[in-house]
């Protein structure tokens, strides 16, 4: 850390003003908290998530040699990447992974069906409906929800411009 | 440390502070642990290390209130007493509306009073249940606070399941509970009697922090206000205690708090100790900042420092739990982490 940077306590201690003062404690505390590294966590998280999305590619070339169609083998594919994950998720191995690989684990399908596993295990204890029923979607909940609106706004935006021969 | 008047009407000293007439007697002590408490550096301190997370209950908060139960019970009988012989019983955890305490001690029949001061709890009862013995109200009280690591995080975090990367600022709530029974009288006649001297109640103090994955930035300078406010209402000088014991300031907290003090002139790095960088081993545990909760400093109080003072190597502590009083809605709505600390004076004679 440069030392000169760092922020002289005594102008949080001798500070009179109220909002003055917690701007400059809360700039002294960045400075004093270590931080994860970020290249190595965007680089865990590259392999992580890329091992997830070959993974992933694999199945869909798979299930293709089955015999499904493109669409199908993709569906196919997302099922059990979501099953995968939450098999893991029951045995506390996904947990581990996703403290490891970070954003490699959050963003991929898995890690959606990790958000909302983990508070169906959680919930389950307070009973079908007020447990798991309010509970099931407290992490994946704003996903779903604006996931859902922005494509509506999107779909909104491509009607208007087929209107107009721009699309 | 001066001597309180006994003539003088008050027992009220300086600012916030508070000298006994007839300092209480800790008579009785318990400590129950998780296992990742029992694996962690004081480990072989605790009276009982549970394997198991959940007791054998169905829940966290079953599992809590039993580990709650068992401290009480504990501690009563560790005094030679029976619950009977408890006048009051201050008792207080992190779960809402303390529903940890609630079940917990239904079953022992003693008067209770439910406190609520997050993880600086056991400096809050130990507070008040020596004003109940001093005052004249009570001859025996009990003081009892628990935390449940699945539990806290459950309420204030995330489902345990669910993957994510903690920072290094977080830290581990501590699952157990300790308990104190206090007394207007020595029963132990083996050893030193411990008494606690004084108190120091710290004022709510919010330096603006928002983030609740660095509760020890947010709790340091409520630390530092009471140890300050302490010193000068007993007019101490900070090397007067062989420790000064914070409850989870964790190591980015501590190091803030030694910071602070150190611009107000008293220096305490050589004599500060934190339960939550005592409890575990951030190396081989992973816990990041340390231990928290209103088991970090209430077992470490019970299990390691009342050990020493029994055993002569220290012969005065200030002990002073630290709390973050945020809740979940308040962190969502956007508010600062209000913090306190109460201080207790405990030494051996």
């Amino acid at each position: 850390m440069d030392k000169d940077k760092n922020v002289d306590v005594s102008k949080i201690v001798r500070e009179k003003d109220v909002k003055t003062r917690n701007e400059n404690y809360n700039q002294y505390v960045k400075q004093v908290t270590p931080k994860h590294s970020g290249f190595k966590n965007v680089l865990a998280a590259y392999l992580v998530g890329g091992i997830i999305c070959t993974l992933g590619q694999f199945f869909i070339n798979y299930y293709i040699y089955l015999g499904a169609d493109k669409e199908m083998a993709k569906a196919y594919n997302t099922i059990t990447l979501v099953f995968l994950s939450v098999l893991l998720t029951s045995v506390g191995i996904y947990q581990k992974l996703a403290k490891f690989g970070g954003a490699g684990t959050l963003v991929p399908i898995t890690g959606f069906a990790n958000s909302v596993a983990a508070p169906a295990v959680e919930y389950k204890k307070e009973g079908q409906v007020f447990g798991i029923g309010v509970n099931i979607f407290t992490i994946a909940g704003p996903v779903i929800l604006y996931g859902i609106f922005s494509s509506w706004i999107l779909g909104l935006i491509y009607y208007i411009l087929k209107q107009f021969g721009v699309v | 440390m001066p001597e309180n008047d006994r003539n003088n009407k008050f027992k009220m000293i300086g600012k916030q502070s508070i000298l006994f007439h007839n300092p209480p007697y800790i008579i009785g002590a318990s400590s129950i642990a998780g296992k990742k408490e029992g694996e962690g550096p004081l480990g072989h301190l605790f009276d009982t290390v549970w394997e198991d997370p959940l007791l054998g209950q169905d829940t966290w908060e079953d599992a809590e209130s039993e580990f709650m139960r068992q401290a009480a019970e504990k501690a009563i009988q560790k005094a030679g007493l029976s619950s009977n012989d408890i006048r009051y019983l201050l008792a207080g955890d992190l779960l809402a509306q303390l529903i940890a305490s609630s079940f917990g001690v239904a079953e022992l029949n003693i008067p209770f009073f439910g406190l609520f001061g997050a993880c600086s709890t056991m400096g809050e009862a130990l507070s008040i249940g020596s004003i109940l013995i001093d005052g004249g109200f009570a001859d025996k009280v009990l003081a009892v606070t628990s935390s449940h690591f699945a539990g806290a995080e459950k309420q204030f975090r995330f489902p345990l399941d669910y993957g994510n990367q903690r920072p290094y600022s977080a830290s581990w709530t501590v699952t157990g509970s300790g308990a104190v029974v206090l007394s207007d009288q020595n029963s132990n006649s083996n050893g030193p009697s411990i008494r606690i001297k004084g108190i120091t109640t710290g004022k709510i103090v919010d330096y603006g922090i928002k983030d609740t994955m660095n509760m020890g930035a947010a709790m340091a300078p409520a630390a530092c206000d009471t140890i300050k406010t302490h010193l000068e209402d007993l007019n101490l000088k900070p090397d007067y205690y062989d420790k000064i014991i914070t409850g989870d300031l964790g190591y980015v907290g501590s190091d803030i708090l030694i910071d602070l003090l150190r611009e107000y002139k008293i220096d305490v790095s050589s004599n500060h100790m934190d339960c939550g960088k005592e409890i575990f081993d951030p190396e081989s545990q992973d816990t990041h900042a340390g231990g928290s909760g209103c088991a970090c400093s209430a077992i470490t109080f019970t299990g390691y420092v009342l050990k020493q003072l029994r055993e002569g190597n220290w012969k005065r502590v200030l002990f002073l739990p630290t709390g973050s009083l945020h809740s979940k809605v308040s962190y969502n709505e956007g508010n600062t982490m209000p913090a306190i600390a109460h201080a207790v004076v405990v030494e051996a004679e």
